[in-house]
């Protein structure tokens, strides 16, 4: 698996030359969210907005109803929890094309609860209007801001930056509203995002392993959540679902299937997998472990939808990588 | 059609024709924003005939159904800043923050021939777009400014944009003197003032009342002016009775940095029972014992 390194600053670059109205506001934050290239490049497309987040989003949101396309970089915390308010009625509410790139999602900082943004989806999954995308490896960095830009309207992205695997070709873009068809089968379905999708290949190649058949879809596009094929495998999958995420276990994609499950009246078991609370800081491989967001977790999940034992162990599971993200 | 000048004389009038509509909308529904009325008509009908620069109004003459809140399936609805013109690059565009004055709004552009003075009917009607609390879509309104603060960055964020264009027009922001208590507010006077926005006006209507009371007893607000500067702006006051003084104001040059503009008001211009209810006049009931003395100040105007 190749690991990709700041994915982000070079696509930036590549986007921004394709369209000359896209314009970067920042937050103090743009050299910890992969623009300082953008910056060097374009000087006079490059908005320091100073740490004052509320005036940056409101401030964008004039900036769209000239014609720009503004596009904010800072920690997803500081998009959403801070700033709701003015992301619903300066941007939303509106229906504007600005496009907030929430980096460091999840437990993906060692920053600690100020910094981990675990409700980020829940929140705005109820935010009218806004569309949210939530990226898994580098060949959906490389396609995401596409997306963003062709919706007709808001857009929140949980954005990965640093070291970053690909995990899928980088001829096959990302897809709105289409999730990912990594592993066929008919006995479990595992629905993932985020980092979790890395975890949750390595779970289903150990699962495979031991007869069990195992559809597993990673998804990147959280709202809206429409998309017949999660619907097909829902009703497909002989034991139930088991979604995986970045997220606290409120809100967000367990919550937003175990919606469709109900609408779609599809009567499967559903086992979510999130972060139970607020978490602390530490490395992510830790807190992936310490609060359950990880491959054994998701093979216990497995289990109990089976209610058979798998005696899968940690060095099963063992020969990926791990890379942490220790910067804050 | 609307005129094009405007003497101070008339101007004048049009600040008392406003004041008189909303103490009638006050009489005949019980209450309304009327101390925003009484406060705002000298500077709202002296920006609408003798500061702003704007197009002829490209709105809908007479009322509008509520055309449904934006989507991805509705932009096309008629914006309330039809009733400004057409954006062009030499014109000035004009936002207000301050909502609860939507009906001083649509009295203004019904009296500078923008909106038919029959739309005014439709004033808070439930179904119509001329809501006592508006959006977008509402005659007047560029945003949705109900959340206090937000508007003036959006404001903001527009000269900004628009001076990277070279527009010649300038951005006005009308604002209240109670929201400058939202910490956004001063994040977007640092940012307008780094930004150099010579082409951005806040005009604040300083009536020193908020809902609980007299602003001085709720927050320290003041020096208003020192703030102003001290953040990046020019700052100029003026009576904000007395259309001269609001055009001189401004009119104030504000090279390399945005202009505030101060008008000092009082709530119970022009209707003086409100005097005895200051500074409680957030919104004016006026209860039936309270009618006579209104209705002779409504006669008398």
């Amino acid at each position: 698996m190749k690991i990709e390194v700041n994915t982000h600053e070079k696509n930036m670059l590549r986007f921004a030359a394709a369209h000359p109205e896209v314009v970067v506001l920042s937050a103090d934050l743009g050299t910890s969210c992969e623009v300082k290239q953008f910056r060097a490049t374009y000087p006079d497309r490059y908005f320091t907005l100073g740490i004052a987040e509320q005036n940056m989003c409101s401030w964008a949101a004039g900036l769209a109803r000239e014609g720009y396309r503004p596009f904010l970089h800072t920690f997803s915390v500081f998009l959403y929890r801070r700033i709701l308010d003015q992301l619903e009625m300066s941007v939303a509410y509106p229906n504007l094309p600005v496009v907030f790139l929430g980096f460091v999602p999840g437990i993906t900082t060692p920053g600690g609860v100020t910094h981990q943004s675990i409700n980020d989806v829940g929140v705005l999954r109820t935010v009218p209007n806004l569309a949210i995308f939530d990226v898994g490896d580098a060949t959906e960095i490389e396609g995401v801001l596409d997306l963003a830009y062709d919706y007709n309207g808001p857009v929140f992205i949980r954005m990965l930056r640093k070291e970053v695997p690909r995990l899928f070709p980088a001829d096959a873009p990302m897809q709105f509203n289409r999730a990912r068809v990594l592993s066929e089968g008919e006995d479990v379905l595992i629905l993932s995002s985020s980092i979790c999708t890395e975890e949750a290949m390595r779970a289903t190649a150990v699962l495979k392993a031991r007869g069990v058949s195992v559809q597993h879809m990673h998804v990147s596009t959280l709202k809206p959540f429409t998309d017949p094929t999660v619907v097909a495998a829902l009703e497909k999958c002989r034991y139930g679902a088991v979604t995986i995420e970045n997220h606290y276990c409120i809100g967000g994609l367990g919550s937003a299937v175990a919606e469709v499950i109900a609408e779609h009246g599809i009567g499967k078991r559903l086992v979510k997998i999130g972060v139970p609370g607020y978490t602390h800081g530490a490395s992510k491989m830790y807190l992936m472990k310490k609060y359950g967001i990880d491959a054994m977790h998701l093979v216990a999940a497995v289990e109990s939808l089976l209610g058979t034992p798998l005696n899968i162990t940690e060095a099963d599971l063992a020969e990926e990588r791990f890379v942490d993200f220790l910067e804050v | 059609m609307e005129k094009q000048t405007y003497s101070k004389a008339e101007t004048q009038a049009i600040a008392n024709q406003i004041r008189k509509q909303i103490l009638g909308i006050a009489l005949r529904s019980g209450g309304c924003y009327l101390a925003q009325a009484c406060s705002s008509a000298e500077i709202i009908a002296t920006l609408y005939t003798q500061v702003l620069n704007l197009g002829p109004s490209v709105g809908a003459w007479d009322a509008l159904p509520f055309p449904g809140v934006p989507g991805p399936e509705n932009m096309d609805y008629q914006r309330g800043s039809a009733y400004h013109g057409l954006p062009a690059p030499d014109r000035d565009r004009f936002f207000v923050s301050c909502c609860h004055y939507a009906s001083v709004i649509y009295c203004a552009l019904a009296a500078v021939g923008r909106l038919s003075p029959a739309a005014l009917d439709k004033f808070n009607v439930d179904g119509w777009n001329m809501e006592m609390i508006g959006a977008e879509h509402s005659p007047g309104f560029e945003n949705t400014a109900g959340s206090l603060g937000q508007t003036v960055s959006i404001a903001a964020g527009t000269a900004h944009a628009r001076k990277r264009k070279g527009d010649t027009g300038r951005v006005f922001c009308l604002m209240g003197d109670g929201e400058l208590q939202e910490g956004q507010t001063w994040e977007c006077v640092q940012a307008a003032g780094y930004y150099k926005l010579d082409n951005f006006v806040m005009v604040i209507d300083a009536n020193g009342q908020q809902v609980e009371g007299a602003i001085e007893n709720q927050m320290a607000e003041e020096p208003l002016t020192a703030r102003f500067r001290a953040f990046g702006a020019a700052c100029v006051t003026c009576d904000g009775h007395d259309v001269a003084a609001v055009r001189r104001a401004c009119s104030t040059k504000h090279p390399d940095r945005p202009l505030a503009v101060l008008c000092r008001t009082k709530g119970y211009t022009g209707v003086p029972p409100l005097e005895k209810k200051w500074p409680f006049l957030h919104f004016v009931r006026i209860s039936e014992a309270e009618k006579p003395e209104y209705q002779a100040v409504y006669d008398a105007m």
